[in-house]
């Protein structure tokens, strides 16, 4: 990329920025001496773990940073004027006529209270003089501009009233409606459906071309990064490690640390078949279940979560559930372990139907959580979590507790570390312990509810890897929930896919990816970020990465 | 530990603290700096602070030591605050975790009762009981406790309502505890902080509607009282303020001292919102 000018029109230039924490936290710089130019016209993608320091960056250009954080030096120049050294008043006539935001949550971004309308009216009533009349023109403009279904609709709707991919058509709207010179956007495909996704990634890209406005994209994905960057900046810990050309930073990676993100990036493609055995250990027959049912105070509309729902999970495999929100795939999930009750339909777990005391249930099936901070019980040993469950179940104390270390050993933690309390694991380890809790019961089937998607992706392979690795070991037959079918690809035999509350499409992985008969399958397919992306998904697979990768002690 | 630096790094929570470890301290010296009875003649009647060195804080319309009285009063005050502070966190976390946490029928029941309680203004309960079960001290702390549970209850229940469906414990009843467990060992630990907190603002009032019956002259004529004495110096306000002043100050400086604990205790159980 040739050097942009740092004073010419629409160039974004972060000068030596170094930005400090709070004193006590894990690190002193949230930021050190980071430099990036950003030339109108161009995506520039940062990408990085959690903790890395991109979305630092983003809101120290918009000069919102978190309380406690400030910075310690540096420039942020806006067409050669600083922000960093704005005052507050500076700053407000910047916001929003220079440059825009947009957030990762579109519903919390947005006033609840306020029409999309008037919250999109106010964007020329703070910064310009228009009269109403040319106001409203110009909303209805910006939302017909994003491509929303029924504008005029929009304009009066509560963002209650919107989808979540509409709700952040009207949150570009709004950033770009005083046509700024730079947009920055803080993972805002994040919280949205993979389909969802690709449509406002195509978007911010088609308006970005448009108008030349500079776009600085934050996200942790690599496959966006491969479907909207011109550039890419790598950040990790606070430094900006490598920068360059997204062709060439995901085929011919410099440094160490951007290879070893791009070889965690499960592939898309599955790896050969293995031969599966018929007996089922799970067997779901018919299963229904509706929401809001008609009750003396509730008029909600009954919402069908899952409609005739049939799964066979053979033993010793792992079946992949995928769907997008609302498909109904954890309500399947809950009904499985019996945390919800079915409204019809059999579940049969090892031949028998699954009882309905929780306490015979317990030993036939568990269920690894997808939140690794919510799942544990902060005030607790997380030893005592895993053991308390084999001691109600009836096993004496000091084996309970023999065999939670020999668990904490098997997925690979320091069986010492059983006297620790939750927070003093990192989240990857969390998940662990939540792996361990659920072998204590040596279930019949493990149910895992998108376990790995709140994990970044260096430590997603690695606890992939621990689920292939139990798999063969313990010969686990697990229900796979999740929304990735890049983990999905990775983890499971065979693949179910929801749409609605029922299944639109089953069969062995690697056919349904490669072949699927199944439009819905297909949209699905085609909208995975970074699916044609050279360097996303050549790569060795993720056993490889973990082997070489740092790897928690124990294992 | 952590919670204690927390706590520590507040003056005004540290004031508070040392506050209430002061009248705790009067309270404990009672007994060995006033070994007579308080309530017991000591000399002539209404003499002002200062006037006689026997009676540093002087003597009330019935000729009784009122430093004796105050020394003894810090006993009764914060005893009665602690044990009916203690009955209205029972009885307010056990209606509040059962309807929290089974939800249903069986919320709707223990809310209404609680509704009840809350629409009748808590002293005119409070006289009734007394009225009904007589003015011993014990009476009155029950009595206290028993009107002072119900916002206990609702913000229990609103804590429990909110941890129960969290994952921690759906996995824990996915191992097959019992409910007993899931309440005792997974949900009320996490619920605890909030109800700590609020627990010294029920102090406060405890001591307060302690006073209030005292004043009224409602409350145990044989326990030395702060609000006992407030009450005999009621007749004598324009001339002898001072009889009703003393215990006053006392009173006011429990209060702050247990309210700036509460603070002190909010911030440190929850660190994100300090300073704020």
């Amino acid at each position: 990329m040739p050097a942009a000018d740092a004073t010419a029109p629409g160039a974004l230039a972060i000068e030596a920025l170094t930005v400090a924490l709070p004193p006590g936290a894990d690190r002193p710089l949230a930021l050190r001496n980071v430099s990036l130019r950003l030339a109108p016209g161009e995506i520039l993608c940062v990408v990085g773990e959690s903790g890395s320091g991109k979305s630092v960056m983003a809101t120290a250009v918009m000069g919102l940073l978190a309380p406690g954080l400030r910075i310690v030096s540096g420039r942020i120049l806006l067409s050669g004027t600083d922000l960093a050294s704005l005052s507050e008043e500076g700053l407000r006539r910047v916001r929003g006529r220079r440059v825009a935001m947009v957030f990762q949550e579109p519903m919390t971004a947005l006033n609840p209270l306020m029409t999309v309308g008037a919250q999109l009216a106010e964007m020329w009533r703070t910064h310009t003089d228009l009269a109403g009349a040319e106001i409203a023109a110009r909303s209805l403009e910006a939302l017909r501009e994003v491509a929303l279904p029924d504008p005029e609709g929009a304009l009066r709707a509560f963002p209650h009233e919107l989808s979540g991919g509409q709700r952040q058509r009207a949150m570009i709207a709004m950033a770009l409606a005083l046509e700024p010179e730079a947009l920055i956007c803080d993972e805002p495909t994040t919280a949205l459906d993979v389909t969802t996704q690709a449509q406002v990634l195509a978007l911010v890209r088609d308006l970005q071309r448009r108008r030349g406005t500079a776009v600085l994209f934050i996200t942790h994905d690599f496959g966006v990064v491969a479907e909207i960057a011109d550039r890419v900046a790598v950040m990790q810990r606070g430094v900006l490690v490598e920068e360059g050309p997204v062709s060439r930073v995901l085929t011919a990676p410099a440094h160490d640390y951007t290879r070893r993100l791009l070889a965690a990036v499960p592939p898309l493609r599955a790896p050969p078949a293995r031969r599966l055995g018929s007996e089922a250990a799970l067997e779901v027959r018919g299963l229904s279940k509706t929401y809001g049912a008609a009750g003396l105070f509730r008029r909600r509309r009954a919402t069908r979560a899952l409609d005739d729902v049939s799964l066979t999970l053979r033993r010793g495999t792992t079946l992949g559930v995928v769907g997008e929100s609302g498909s109904g795939k954890s309500t399947l999930a809950r009904c499985v372990v019996g945390l919800l009750a079915a409204d019809g339909g059999e579940i049969r777990v090892a031949g028998a139907p699954l009882p309905r005391k929780r306490a015979e249930a317990a030993g036939l099936v568990q269920m690894v959580f997808q939140d690794p901070y919510a799942s544990l019980n902060p005030r607790r040993r997380a030893g005592e979590q895993v053991a308390q469950g084999p001691v109600a179940a009836g096993v004496p104390r000091a084996e309970a507790v023999a065999r939670t270390r020999e668990l904490f050993a098997l997925v690979g933690l320091d069986p010492a570390a059983v006297s620790r309390f939750p927070h003093e694991f990192s989240g990857g380890q969390r998940q662990r312990i939540g792996i361990a809790r659920a072998l204590a019961m040596r279930p019949q089937v493990l149910v895992a509810d998108e376990p790995v998607s709140a994990l970044d992706v260096s430590v997603q392979a690695q606890v992939l890897e621990l689920l292939r690795d139990l798999r063969a070991r313990l010969g686990l037959s697990t229900l796979f929930i999740t929304h990735d079918l890049r983990v999905a690809a990775q983890v499971c035999d065979e693949v179910a896919v929801m749409r609605n509350g029922a299944v639109v499409e089953a069969g062995p992985v690697a056919e349904v990816f490669a072949r699927p008969r199944h439009d819905y399958t297909r949209s699905l397919l085609a909208a995975v970020p970074g699916r044609e992306a050279p360097g996303l998904g050549d790569g060795p697979p993720p056993s490889m990465v973990a082997a070489a990768g740092a790897r928690p002690a124990g294992e | 530990m952590r919670a204690w630096r927390l706590y520590a790094r507040s003056p005004a929570a540290l004031l508070g603290a040392l506050l209430v470890l002061a009248v705790a301290a009067m309270g404990l010296a009672a007994p060995l700096l006033y070994p007579d009875d308080p309530l017991g003649l000591a000399g002539r009647p209404l003499q002002w602070p200062g006037d006689n060195p026997r009676f540093p804080l002087g003597t009330d319309p019935s000729g009784r030591d009122i430093a004796a009285q105050i020394f003894h009063g810090a006993r009764v005050s914060l005893l009665i605050g602690f044990a009916a502070t203690l009955i209205a966190v029972a009885i307010g976390i056990a209606v509040g975790a059962l309807a929290g946490f089974y939800g249903g029928a069986a919320d709707t029941a223990l809310m209404r009762v609680t509704e009840a309680f809350q629409t009748l203004p808590n002293f005119l309960l409070l006289l009734l009981l007394v009225a009904v079960f007589g003015s011993d001290l014990r009476t009155i702390t029950v009595g206290i406790g028993a009107v002072s549970w119900p916002p206990v209850a609702r913000l229990t229940r609103a804590e429990f309502l909110s941890l129960r469906t969290r994952e921690f414990t759906q996995a824990a009843r996915l191992q097959g505890l019992g409910d007993a467990h899931l309440i005792l060992r997974e949900v009320l630990p996490n619920a605890l902080p909030p109800v700590l907190v609020y627990a010294s603002v029920v102090m406060a009032v405890s001591i307060l509607l302690e006073s209030a019956l005292s004043f009224l002259q409602l409350s145990d004529p044989n326990v030395p009282s702060w609000g006992n004495l407030i009450g005999l110096g009621r007749n004598v306000l324009r001339t002898e303020w001072f009889v009703s002043a003393i215990p006053g100050v006392a009173i006011l400086l429990t209060i702050l001292g247990v309210s700036l604990v509460g603070q002190g205790l909010n911030d440190a159980l929850n660190p994100r919102l300090a300073g704020r």
